[in-house]
């Protein structure tokens, strides 16, 4: 897989029927043998056309993947954001220390007080105030624990 | 829960993506050795049971040019939380909002990940979200990434960790 391209794309890399097709397929796909028969239609395309357009947002980097999202909690995972509160001083060290360990997935150092926000991620419950304790030790710094208490249901669109 | 092993074979064949192919359902069925009404059934059964959120694409907002993204967080009056979390939550620059526990120092309750063109245009839509709290919110704040330290290749959701 290509690293995520994070800058932007020149302005005429994608024509209308390109950004017609993101930004329908952003609402999902029908459960169905052709399942982009029916938009295909709409958009007054072949199929193949239209699998070849993706295809090519896909190359470019506008589109990362095509595909099923699945909820990882839902398939049993344990997740939590945690925040930690590093010295400048010591900033690199301890994101040496805490990215060290797989159950970290990804970490951002942030505008704050609290600068080193990371995601664990574990098969099981346990292991998260485990891993977390961990770190601490290792590092001589508190972790903070930020489970989700309740999660909205998202509306969010990209309009290309 | 408890998933079928069919039901993980076929997430673990698709959790990097569908082919593209006019019959995808019907080459990961290829892959599985089963018949592609199968693993329709059993799509649409996950879809239904939570696990799939949708069948779709996944645009990648950087390219499209919304290159600045601000972690905004509130303070919320907890009796009202739910119901105006589900508010900021549905706003279309919105691409994650949870409500999670308060820390010392940490009086905020309320989490949404704005996405804009410019830190100038994060600023105007956090004021947008400030006006739909109202009175309801306490005090906000909100922390820019400077960083990405680590990431991996965990693709089974949306980042919405």
């Amino acid at each position: 897989m290509t690293p995520l391209r994070r800058t932007p794309l020149a302005p005429d890399a994608l024509d209308t029927t390109d950004r017609a097709i993101i930004n329908r397929m952003q609402d999902g796909l029908p459960l169905v043998s052709h399942p982009f028969a029916a938009l295909a239609k709409d958009l007054g395309l072949e199929e193949d056309a239209l699998i070849a357009r993706i295809q090519a947002m896909r190359e470019i980097g506008a589109i990362t993947r095509f595909g099923p999202f699945y909820d990882a909690e839902a398939m049993g995972g344990a997740f939590c954001l945690c925040a930690m509160a590093v010295p400048a001083t010591r900033f690199d060290a301890v994101m040496t220390l805490v990215n060290a360990h797989p159950e970290v997935a990804h970490n951002y150092e942030r505008t704050h007080r609290l600068n080193m926000w990371f995601v664990l991620a574990c098969e099981k419950a346990a292991q998260i105030k485990q891993t977390a304790d961990r770190i601490e030790r290792e590092t001589g710094l508190p972790v903070l624990l930020f489970p989700k208490e309740h999660e909205f249901f998202i509306g969010f669109r990209v309009t290309a | 829960m408890t998933i079928p092993d069919l039901d993980r074979r076929i997430i673990a064949a698709t959790t990097g993506g569908l082919p593209l192919t006019p019959a995808p359902f019907a080459e990961v069925a290829s892959w599985l050795g089963v018949p592609e009404g199968t693993v329709i059934d059993r799509m649409a059964a996950m879809q239904g049971a939570g696990v799939i959120r949708r069948v779709a694409i996944a645009p990648n907002h950087y390219a499209l040019g919304l290159t600045a993204n601000g972690m905004s967080v509130w303070d919320i009056d907890d009796a009202r939380a739910i119901d105006l979390g589900a508010q900021v939550g549905a706003l279309s620059f919105v691409s994650h909002c949870y409500l999670r526990p308060r820390a010392d120092g940490w009086p905020y309750n309320l989490f949404a990940m704005i996405h804009g063109h410019n830190r100038d245009e994060v600023e105007t839509l956090r004021a947008q979200i400030a006006t739909l709290l109202g009175p309801s919110c306490r005090a906000s704040d909100i922390l820019y990434s400077t960083r990405i330290l680590k990431k991996t290749g965990l693709r089974l959701t949306e980042g919405g960790l």
